[in-house]
């Protein structure tokens, strides 16, 4: 990136706000950051209101239900070897996208040191370690699904829990297989040498990783206040 | 960075020069181009949604007698109306019209940044659109549950369109986020990251700020009508309960249990009240740099002026519940939702002091956009007065859903912008088409409307302190109306009729312009921003010609002492030109 050539006249700084005001105004780029990027920050806070605006309705509506809660940790649980875990898909799920943070954070590493092919495989793994994981989701639906459970009601107890339940996981679910086509997009293009024929820059790995980062930051306040709560 | 990267994109755009009618007109991704697509679209439905409020004026001003309008139609126009008026008109209109036009030829760029974004933002508007209206053709015909939709009633038998209306209404509006979100990003990157050289944001004219604070609210709040949407949706398909609670609907019970209505109210109000300044706060915008260019002075305070637009947007989030005082909400929420509500007449009586402190002394040009924008000054301050009642818990419960509410929501969010986009229309019709429009009619039409909205809500106000309640069919045999309130709702109605006609003025204008305006002049106004610079009238594609032009003052030098001319341009240097008080500046 290149520096930010200043206008001769806005060197001069202020003290106090007024100087962090003229900072933030000046004749420079507001933030040091590429077009895409600031740009994939920004539609990142709105779908973090997105987000906040689903988690909000659940918990209002797990608030205002007159029926009784389902008890989180007995509905998601898998029995294995005849005993009943509690939560282990959902924690194999969690572990299985927090991994894929770690791929896709190694790929960023690469794409800026250029080394494509490593690059490339690491996008690719943390697409699979993705798809993967909406993978897991589908068994859990369909189990929830075989148990009963339905979106306008379910045996366990107030029909609000399904709702939220197959509204949030699948909104999710969505953003993750979205990622997933963004990530294989992105890597197959590092492969075939798109970015050196665009100047040899690998931003846009950033760039994805980011919203990879986010959508695995939402799962986590979707596991704590959905699965644990 | 900011124009180094701009720069760097000057050879690009010059090979990507569109060719064809189809990549120029149509699929274009030309800011100027998709504006005008923008503006066009929502003017149109704009028109639809005039139409209907002429019917239902028809029906309030001489109730029955119209064959064609029967209570459940006239719910369906006066949700459509309402939905049309603030989504598809006023938000796209200000921020997809004129926020595509202005803010890359304020700011100095060539174009958005992501470009053909911008144009998928504009096609899939388009297609909401389409959606909305293929939803008055439909079984049922369109909903008629109010623009709010408030559940349990919108997706209830006995509301008009609960087949297929609000399915369709609710799927329109989530394309019509995507659609926005796609656009706003755009606007606001294009603002924070791509200004010309020397354009620091502290020179932004006022209205680069209002669009962009107004598309950051609609950014924030936006995710929660989307939201809101989905689960109504799911309501009405899949009988979930988010909003329904346990019913009985014609004596049968649905299934629903245990939702929550209120929560629809709190999601609905979250984005609806910050929706009131997506609306207003580009409003603001425009309107100050109208003021400051016919007054031929600089805007005063123009660094408050920004501090009230940012404050004004970040207190628009904590007063949604003011729309809620009868909703049974926990009292101790109006008393806070109150507070904050009140807060926000600081801010904008520091705007309407400061409008009228720019108009002190001014050297006043009466052309047409300035009369709109004075007009505008009297009919805020009228909407924003009547807010004080209404944003008082103890005023409010018996003013509550009369017509004391459609008065002051028309004034303050209905007339004023309007005003305001008719005076931006004509202060930049020379600059986007090239040609001048007619000054005699542009006045006829300002007058006409002006004084005939006055005759329109003005007595209404009385009609709500009378408790004549909003959206009824039909009043009846009420005994606490006096029969003079069915003489006063016929002379609105004649009004409206008046006023909806004089519009065709406006029409006249524009085609009389196209056809036989005169050549206008690059700079009509002699306006000290950057669009009036252009090399080209109206701009060419990339806007500049070769060179990116080079921002060295703020927007407002007007009459500066010592001075030939009574203004000088944002990119004349300061070593050719004195600078005014550059406001703007650390120094």
């Amino acid at each position: 990136m290149s520096e930010a050539v200043l206008d001769s006249g806005a060197e001069i700084e202020a003290p106090g706000t007024k100087g962090v005001v003229d900072d933030f105004a000046r004749d420079k780029q507001v933030f040091g950051v590429p077009w895409g990027k600031a740009m994939m920050w920004i539609f990142l806070l709105s779908d973090t209101f997105i987000f906040s605006c689903f988690l909000v309705g659940y918990m209002m509506v797990r608030i205002s239900t007159t029926d009784p809660w389902p008890f989180p940790s007995e509905v998601f649980s898998l029995t294995v070897f005849g005993t009943s875990v509690p939560l282990l898909l959902i924690a194999i799920m969690t572990f299985v996208l927090i991994t894929s943070s770690g791929t896709m954070a190694l790929a960023v590493n690469m794409g800026y040191r250029k080394d494509r092919n490593k690059t490339f495989w690491l996008m690719v793994a943390t697409a699979l370690l993705g798809a993967t994981f909406v993978g897991m989701q589908a068994f859990e639906w369909t189990k929830l699904i075989s148990e009963g459970v339905r979106p306008w009601g379910n045996p366990f107890g107030a029909a609000q829990f399904g709702s939220s339940f197959f509204m949030i996981t699948g909104f999710h679910g969505m953003h993750v297989s979205a990622g997933v086509i963004y990530l294989l997009v992105i890597a197959f293009r590092v492969k075939n040498g798109f970015y050196e024929k665009h100047g040899g820059n690998y931003e846009i790995v950033e760039i994805t990783g980011l919203y990879w980062h986010f959508v695995d930051l939402v799962w986590v306040f979707i596991f704590a206040f959905f699965y644990l709560w | 960075m900011a124009y180094v990267a701009i720069a760097d994109r000057d050879h690009e755009i010059e090979h990507h020069d569109p060719q064809t009618f189809i990549t120029k007109y149509i699929w274009s991704q030309d800011h100027k181009v998709i504006a005008i697509q923008y503006s066009i679209t929502a003017i149109f439905v704009g028109l639809i949604a005039l139409g209907l409020s002429a019917m239902m004026r028809l029906q309030l001003g001489f109730p029955d007698q119209f064959s064609f309008i029967n209570p459940e139609n006239y719910y369906q126009f006066i949700t459509m109306h309402g939905m049309i008026m603030v989504i598809y008109l006023l938000t796209a209109l200000f921020l997809g019209g004129f926020g595509n036009y202005l803010i890359p030829l304020m700011c100095g760029s060539r174009d958005m940044v992501f470009p053909f974004l911008n144009m998928l933002s504009y096609w899939v508007y388009l297609v909401s659109v389409i959606i909305l209206l293929i939803s008055f053709f439909v079984p049922g015909g369109s909903t008629g549950a109010g623009w709010t939709l408030y559940p349990p009633q919108a997706i209830m038998q006995g509301t008009p369109g609960t087949d297929w209306g609000i399915l369709l209404m609710l799927a329109s509006l989530a394309v019509f986020i995507v659609a926005f979100t796609m656009g706003g990003l755009n606007y606001v990157t294009t603002v924070l990251q791509a200004r010309c050289k020397g354009m620091t944001l502290m020179r932004m004219p006022l209205s680069v700020w209002g669009i962009f604070i107004a598309t950051v609210l609609g950014l924030l709040a936006f995710p929660a009508l989307l939201v809101s949407a989905i689960m109504m949706l799911f309501d009405k398909t899949l009988y979930t309960s988010f909003f329904m609670p346990a019913i009985s609907s014609m004596g049968a019970d649905p299934g629903y249990s245990g939702g929550s209505p209120i929560l629809f109210q709190h999601l609905f109000w979250f984005f609806g009240h910050p929706e009131v300044y997506i609306v207003a706060l580009p409003a603001f915008g425009i309107v100050s740099d109208l003021l400051s260019t016919h007054a031929r002075k600089n805007i005063f305070g123009y660094r408050m002026m920004v501090w009230a637009i940012i404050a004004i947007g970040g207190l628009s989030f904590v007063v949604w519940a003011h729309h809620m005082y009868v909703s049974g909400m926990n009292p101790y929420f109006g008393f806070f939702f109150a507070t904050t509500t009140l807060i926000i007449a600081v801010p904008t009586a520091i705007k309407v002091y400061n409008w009228v402190l720019t108009l002190w002394e001014g050297n006043i040009h009466l052309r047409v956009p300035m009369l709109f924008s004075i007009a505008f000054v009297f009919t805020f301050i009228h909407g924003g007065l009547t807010g004080l009642f209404l944003g008082n818990v103890t005023i409010d419960l018996p003013l509550s859903d009369t017509y004391f509410v459609v008065a002051h929501f028309h004034m303050v969010m209905g007339v004023s912008p309007v005003l305001v986009v008719f005076g931006a229309i004509y202060h930049w019709w020379p600059k986007i088409t090239g040609k001048m429009y007619h000054e005699g009619l542009g006045k006829w039409h300002f007058w006409m409307t002006f004084l005939g909205t006055y005759a329109i809500y003005l007595p209404m106000h009385y009609l709500g302190f009378a408790g004549v309640p909003r959206r009824y069919f039909a009043m009846g045999n009420t005994e606490f109306l006096p029969d003079s309130a069915q003489d006063l709702n016929a002379w609105i109605t004649m009004s409206a009729l008046f006023v909806a006609a004089t519009q065709i003025l406006f029409f006249v204008n524009v085609i009389w312009s196209l056809t036989r305006g005169p050549k206008a002049d690059p700079n009509p106004w002699n306006a000290t921003t950057l669009e009036w610079q252009t090399p080209d009238t109206p701009p060419k594609h990339g806007n500049w010609g070769h060179d990116l032009p080079e921002c060295h003052r703020w927007a407002y030098d007007y009459s500066v002492p010592g001075y030939e001319d009574d203004f000088i341009p944002q990119n004349v240097p300061a070593d050719v030109a004195p600078a005014g008080r550059d406001h703007g500046e650390g120094h």
